[in-house]
């Protein structure tokens, strides 16, 4: 009987051959903290009496939820990540670095075939360059940082097949926003999501990310993509580690399979206050609009960023547009190619790489009764700090488009 | 253990979000100062209604979005004794048993606001006192066992210094 990408890649970590539903302990091969668990995590260590971290080299920690410090209470959860990194010799990413799940990729330290563990809910995103990662919480965190082992149930997987070549200003995120809304917020739990198909060959390894990143959002464990040439290049162009790919048999096993042809979609829209409540963007076109972000784990790449000067070039923004770039190196890539430029002549605030705005923690809250769209991965009631706004998701393209015109938009009018 | 208290219902899709909002977690460690804003934004009033003992009792699909551990100790600390739901999602799952919050997994539709609940976790039973009726457990898996009875992963890692499941 054939396997899965996650059932081989958990087979292979745990040096047995396991199928679904099973449990292992296996080896990671990285693991990595953000400024909201790794305290905890830190916490949980010295209760747990360790001494020193498995490996110093296969472990980060990242400063990126409340980067810089707004308060005083985060800046001493701050100086203990700081402490603790330096004491241990593990990798460290400080304010203005960039949001973690940039940084993983970007900086080589995850490459396909690897196991991988974060304390943060949005650590599937490697998944798009076949690591298989998830998130885990400050407890988990702790016993990986000590054992380099954690345990698993190796999951179901659901596969997603995906025919057609998206439409001319239908991208990744609205591919996968309509996933979501098909299958519901917990359509894929407990399961790993397997992404196939021509659809996903034509992305860009940026584009694939934010289909991976999203897979908690239905649930799902991990979003697993095969290797292709544009991975195995674009990986090649950021890690020094070897690798070896993992491809899921022909004979594989699935929990279930479902089909789609992306070639008729239009941008999507997810509306307050949950992630599957999505509709094309002709059912919500002329909602007004107070303020845009557009960044994140899951739209704050250079592809993402290009696209939205695309449309902002030249205009003005009507409604307050915050932009936080996913990363130092983004950002700077953004600078020399005049993108910053573009969006601070159309009127935007470009912020600190790092995850404020989509958090809530600061650089963007809402105030109460405003409507804010977002190219983030979440719209839940208060996430960005104030339960009395409404936060909507869209792609990049119809952020930008959206805060021209003051309300909701079709980016599809901006096409040059 | 025998857990026994009120009902607080709960809907569908309870993400951790709600459980600990974003704007209190990243503040402080004082799991006792967060346990003040638990489930803030969907009953502003939850933790002034709760008594020592009481239930959080929600549909399926509970605790989804973030890996945030201060959800579990923010329950914990607000002295909730258990969540009973349809389904958990799976960050949360692990996160409940590592730090020792039990989880009851059972159909939560003959369950209402203000009954009066006895769990028996050995026996695996949940009565509806208010309504004279019994409810099965789905069972937890063995490693989650194993976690549990030694009083969450800290202790279990105390004890062995690595997993051990044998």
């Amino acid at each position: 009987m054939g396997k899965t990408i996650a059932e081989k890649i958990l087979s292979q970590k745990s040096g047995k051959d396991v199928k679904a539903n099973d449990i292992v302990v296996a080896d990671l091969d990285f693991i990595m903290g953000q400024d909201g668990t790794s305290p905890l995590a830190i916490k949980a260590f010295q209760e747990m009496q360790a001494q020193r971290v498995f490996d110093p080299a296969r472990i980060a920690m990242v400063i990126d939820h409340s980067a810089p410090s707004p308060l005083e209470g985060v800046s001493e959860l701050h100086r203990q990540m700081r402490s603790f990194a330096g004491e241990q010799g593990i990798c460290f990413y400080d304010i203005g670095d960039g949001v973690c799940h940039q940084l993983m990729p970007e900086q080589g330290h995850v490459v396909p075939g690897n196991l991988v563990i974060g304390a943060d809910s949005h650590t599937c995103t490697y998944g798009a360059i076949n690591v298989f990662s998830t998130g885990v919480g400050s407890t988990d965190l702790a016993a990986g940082l000590i054992s380099g082992k954690l345990w698993f149930k190796v999951p179901e997987t659901f596969k997603f097949v995906l025919n057609g070549q998206l439409p001319a200003g239908v991208y990744s995120k609205d591919l996968i926003l309509h996933l979501i809304g098909d299958i519901t917020a917990d359509g894929a739990t407990y399961m790993a999501a397997e992404y196939v198909g021509e659809a996903i060959a034509d992305l860009s390894v940026e584009a694939r990310f934010t289909i991976s990143n999203m897979a908690i959002e239905m649930g799902a464990k991990a979003g697993l993509m095969e290797a292709d040439l544009k991975t195995m290049d674009w990986v090649k162009q950021h890690s020094t580690k070897s690798f070896t790919v993992v491809k899921a048999d022909a004979d594989a096993v699935y929990a279930r399979v479902k089909e789609y042809d992306v070639s008729c979609l239009d941008p999507q829209v997810a509306k307050p206050h949950t992630v599957d409540n999505v509709s094309p963007i002709g059912e919500v076109a002329g909602i007004p609009i107070q303020q845009g972000v557009i960044g994140t784990c899951t739209n704050g790449r250079m592809e993402d960023l290009r696209i939205a000067a695309g449309i902002l070039q030249g205009r003005k923004v009507k409604s307050r547009l915050i932009i936080a770039p996913s990363s130092r190196q983004v950002m700077l890539q953004a600078i020399r190619e005049g993108l910053i430029e573009i969006f601070l002549e159309s009127g935007a605030a470009v912020v600190t790489p790092g995850c404020g705005p989509c958090v809530g923690t600061h650089n963007g809250v809402p105030s109460d009764g405003e409507n804010v769209i977002s190219t983030a991965n979440r719209n839940f009631k208060g996430r960005m700090g104030n339960n009395r706004a409404f936060v909507y998701l869209g792609s990049p393209a119809t952020v930008a488009a959206s805060v021209i015109k003051g309300e909701i938009s079709d980016p599809r009018e901006y096409l040059r | 253990m025998d857990l026994k208290g009120q009902v607080h219902k709960f809907g569908d899709d309870v993400n951790t979000d709600y459980i600990i909002s974003g704007r209190h977690k990243f503040k402080t460690l004082d799991m006792k100062e967060l346990a003040k804003y638990v489930m803030e934004d969907l009953d502003p009033e939850f933790y002034s209604k709760v008594k020592a003992g009481d239930f959080i009792v929600a549909g399926s699909n509970f605790g989804c979005g973030s890996s945030r551990e201060q959800a579990p100790l923010a329950i914990i600390n607000a002295d909730i004794s258990a969540v009973v739901a349809k389904s958990f999602a799976r960050i949360f799952y692990r996160n409940c048993i590592n730090t020792g919050l039990p989880l009851i997994e059972c159909d939560t539709d003959q369950i209402d606001e203000g009954d009066e609940l006895e769990v028996d976790l050995q026996k695996g039973v949940l009565y509806n006192l208010s309504k004279g009726i019994e409810i099965a457990i789905t069972p937890l898996p063995e490693v989650m066992l194993k976690i549990l009875s030694d009083g969450g992963l800290v202790e279990h890692f105390k004890k062995y210094g690595a997993f051990n499941f044998d």
